[in-house]
């Protein structure tokens, strides 16, 4: 029997029953009275000075209310590496100089959506195109178009990661290979389009709803572009229709619908429409990777070289996180003794590139995974065997960056290789690919400058023994008021319907940092722990004084019954302890306070999970085209908190990573993004899903409340790479450029075919 | 000019007075503020807009209301009787077949339909049912096992 009540069980969602009958409301729905509705115009240039923007007509049309341009605003720049000001690049509404087509210029209030639609097409912008640079590596050349004023050759951000001696390894090394990849842009197609609801009243109080990953900061952020206090800003969360990503950072309908709200003092919405979410919000980095990679005959790898040349995109951004990540985790999840990164993120005039599930990750496993395959290959090596023999162990020190204590890495190798071996003689041009990873459970960056914990929780305890949970943490979809309310059920001994979770809500609720880098089920689930064992002590204070028990014994709660620990019998009424506790406090409520920021964990994250995932395939070799047969993942997060939870997370996983490797791009041409919209952008609908397995590894993080740790973007990272090895294994051809279509299936196997002529 | 729009809606008739470019999900949103219904793209390739009209599966964000006119529509408003939540509405929470919720009213909709069409599909006829659903979180199968569960007889509708 299980020593939890409530962790690792089955339950209905908390958000559930409101989410099954439609009634949940998100911001999308939120209708104000007196509401007006915003429209944003943006420029169609991909670089161009704004020379003069004429916005008359559109204020006479019936029904405007406002029209708001870059010169309504304090003119600052903002971006989310707060600490940097030089990394705060991006105006949002763009006063002199617009960088990719999508970028804001004028916005507009009206009584409905059709009105301030119409008004859009009634603001003159006179714009002097300027000569425009796409590609990255184009981007960093002498005569490059400079895109930001002072920043040379467009780098606007370089990373180096090091250790060991690179050089002096390669000298040893028996063999060596050296790869070159092109990875893809993806888009993170919420359902819910970014929105935002602003109303600045007259007493000079901005309340916003917003679809966010993180109310604190958009608090923060529009407390910095606006001028406005942190304080009299209160930033409120509904049910987020997805977020994968896209939601931590100041859009434009939030910065947008602020400032029309505070010229009219009136509420106003703004909905991006599903082509403005397209080209106009952030998305995936696209990347070039040149990779050189050593090992000795047995299979030992000894050194490895990275370099990455990103596509940044207009802006900053969460791009300097991303080539960050996307260097550190290029070495895992294996023990490099040697290792070089050198990354370079490059301006262009393209949308910005930022943050999305896995942060940098899928790009890097993708290219690890793969040309670790083909150093098994070369070596004649089995693809598991060179994986287990330089895979991260518990205890592991990643030189001089991080401490892994946790790591199920060889458990997960063994569950895949049974499964591949069980699975026999595939049929032919079948292929198994097989492809590890590991993530991190919330980043150690504090590149936002806040000053708060990164976590905090807040419990309060009534009368009626029910339980009101504080916290700022995001649910955007992915479960976080369901675990954590089950953390702060078990905890404090009480039920899970005995939990009421009040979330994101800057104004009720204790900071939190939000919904990314997967950092809420560790970081916050220690805050909602140690604030439900604070309010757990109060109570038992009480409960001892009643009961008197011998010193020896100590008390716990189990099941909304309080009892000595050693003797479970005798016990005493939660409720009836909670009615005496609340009299012997004067009346006051019992309240808890939890808080949690990682210290001395290194500079990544407190906690790595890891994993092994086997994809086959089925190609028709006549037409390049194939099939994803199937997804099997031996997945280790800790301590399961939320079994349905992680099933989700898993099988969502690979419908968003499946669709990295086989199937989403968004090619461009000029800066134009070619397929705006859901017909257009191809991804995984449940006819090409394949069938998921899922091998659980038993694991348990020390830093992690119960043990728990990440479940949630990790496994972006390993599927694109799995999807290509199994295509090489089954019809031995190599696709080193996302997304793996059928088309450059085709050609490689035409390209091989001539070959072997 | 606007025309008069006769509706029928979970069982509730409606009698509207509407612009005829009004399309159907704007009457069910922003008119009867049965916001269940969800847009997610309005060029009906998404399917979060999906309601039963006249028994059929449609796109509400490409049906002019006017097209409706006469008919009965049944929208995620209308599937739980009182305060009970109907089979698959259960399925759908035992199964965990959803997660930010955006798709779930559109998602429950389109199963609705296949099941009045068709109440035992196979998992291929399943997979059929709800392709033109786009769901970002799940990756489909949580859903296709809530709705098998349904076809299998696992719950009792309330009567």
């Amino acid at each position: 029997m299980s020593k939890y009540s409530v962790i690792g069980t089955r339950v209905h969602r908390v958000d559930g029953p409101e989410k099954v009958t439609g009634n949940a409301k998100y911001t999308f729905d939120l209708v104000l009275p007196g509401m007006l509705y915003g429209k944003i115009l943006r420029s169609p240039h991909p670089h161009a000075k704004i020379l003069k923007i004429d916005t008359r007509k559109a204020e006479r049309l019936i029904g405007v209310k406002a029209v708001v341009t870059g010169k309504d605003t304090l003119g600052r720049k903002q971006g989310i590496w707060r600490r940097f000001s030089e990394l705060c690049d991006e105006e949002i509404l763009c006063r002199e100089k617009v960088r990719y087509i999508g970028d804001a210029v004028a916005a507009v209030a009206a009584i409905d959506e059709d009105t301030a639609a119409e008004a859009l097409d009634l603001i003159d912008v006179e714009y002097e195109p300027l000569p425009a640079v796409f590609d990255p590596l184009e981007a960093i050349k002498e005569e490059a178009p400079q895109i930001h004023d002072g920043v040379e050759l467009n780098i606007n951000i370089t990373r180096h990661i090091e250790w060991g001696d690179v050089d002096e390894a390669f000298e040893k090394c028996d063999h060596i290979r050296e790869d070159q990849y092109k990875l893809c842009s993806q888009a993170h197609v919420c359902m819910e389009t970014h929105d935002a609801v602003a109303s600045f009243d007259y007493g000079g109080k901005l309340t916003m709803w917003t679809s966010t990953q993180s109310s604190y900061y958009i608090q923060r952020l529009l407390a910095d572009m606006t001028g406005l206090r942190e304080g009299d800003i209160r930033v409120i969360k509904p049910h987020t229709g997805g977020g994968f990503g896209s939601k931590f950072e100041l859009d434009s309908a939030q910065f947008c619908a602020t400032i029309l709200s505070m010229k009219l003092c009136k509420p106003v919405k703004i909905v991006l429409n599903r082509e403005e979410e397209f080209t106009a919000t952030k998305r995936r980095t696209p990347m070039y990777y040149f990779v050189k990679l050593g090992a000795k005959k047995d299979g030992t790898l000894l050194a490895k070289e990275v370099r990455a040349i990103t596509e940044g995109g207009a802006y900053t951004a969460m791009g300097s996180t991303a080539l960050y990540l996307t260097g550190f985790f290029s070495s895992f999840p294996y023990k490099y003794p040697n290792y070089r990164f050198d990354g370079y993120r490059a301006y262009t005039n393209t949308s910005p590139t930022s943050a999305m599930r896995g942060f940098g990750a899928p790009q890097s496993t993708f290219v690890s995974e793969s040309q670790i395959d083909m150093m098994a290959d070369d070596l004649g090596i089995d693809p598991i065997e060179i994986r287990r023999k330089n895979g991260m162990t518990p205890n592991y020190e990643v030189p001089g960056q991080a401490y892994i204590q946790s790591c199920g890495l060889h458990q997960c190798l063994d569950k895949i290789d049974a499964y591949i071996k069980e699975r026999g003689k595939l049929p032919p041009n079948h292929g198994i690919g097989v492809s590890a990873y590991g993530f991190m459970s919330g980043g150690i960056f504090n590149w936002f400058d806040t000053p708060y914990a990164f976590s905090a929780a807040i419990v309060r305890i009534n009368i009626d023994g029910k339980v009101d949970l504080f916290t700022g943490a995001c649910e955007i979809g992915q479960g976080s008021d369901t675990t954590l309310s089950m953390i702060c059920a078990e905890e404090l001994g009480v039920k899970l319907e005995d939990i009421r979770i009040h979330a994101a809500d800057t104004g009720i609720c204790p900071v939190d940092l939000g919904a990314w880098g997967s950092r809420t089920t560790l970081m916050n689930g220690n805050a909602v722990k140690m604030a439900a064992a604070d309010a757990k002590r109060q109570l038992l204070e009480f409960a001892a004084a009643k009961m008197g028990p011998n010193i020896v014994y100590d008390l716990d709660i189990k099941d909304q019954w309080i009892h000595l620990a050693d003797r479970p019998e005798r016990g005493i009424s939660y409720f009836d302890i909670v009615k005496e506790a609340i009299r012997g406090k004067d009346g006051e409520t019992i309240i808890g306070r939890g808080h949690y920021t990682p210290h001395r964990k290194g500079m990544i994250s407190p906690a790595y999970s890891f994993g092994v995932q086997a994809a086959e395939v089925a190609v028709d070799p006549e037409t390049g085209r194939y099939k994803l047969v199937n997804v099997t993942t031996a997945h280790e997060s800790g301590t399961v908190i939320n079994p349905v939870g992680i099933e989700g997370q898993l099988e969502g996983a690979i419908m968003m990573a499946g669709g990295y490797g086989y199937c989403e791009d968004q090619p461009m041409d000029e800066g134009k993004i070619l397929n705006p919209s859901i017909a257009d952008y191809k991804l995984i609908r449940s006819l090409d899903m394949p069938e998921t397995e899922i091998l659980e590894i038993d694991t348990y993080e020390p830093e992690g409340p119960f043990g728990a740790k990440e479940a949630g973007e990790g496994l972006t990272n390993p599927t694109a790479g799995a999807i290509g090895n199994a295509v090489y294994k089954a019809v031995g051809v190599r696709i080193n450029d996302l997304p793996i279509t059928p088309e450059k299936v085709l050609r490689a196997l035409k390209e091989k075919q001539k070959k072997s002529k | 000019m606007k025309k008069g729009l006769k509706l029928k809606v979970n069982g509730q008739p409606y009698e509207l007075y509407i612009k005829p470019k009004t399309l159907l999900v704007e009457v069910l949103r922003d008119h009867l503020a049965l916001t269940g219904t969800k847009r997610g793209c309005d060029s009906s390739s998404c399917g979060a807009c999906t309601v039963i009209l006249n028994g059929m599966a449609v796109r509400s964000c490409s049906v002019l209301a006017l097209q409706a006119n006469g008919g009965e529509v049944l929208t995620v408003e209308g599937l739980a009787k009182r305060n009970e939540l109907n089979s698959l509405q259960k399925a759908f929470l035992d199964y965990g077949a959803f997660q930010c919720g955006f798709c779930t009213s559109g998602m429950l909709m389109s199963a609705t339909a296949l099941l009045n069409e068709n109440p035992k599909p196979t998992k291929e006829q399943i997979k059929e049912g709800i392709d033109g659903n786009i769901c970002r979180c799940t990756g489909y199968n949580s859903i296709i096992r809530a709705v098998t569960a349904v076809v299998k007889g696992e719950y009792k509708e309330a009567k």
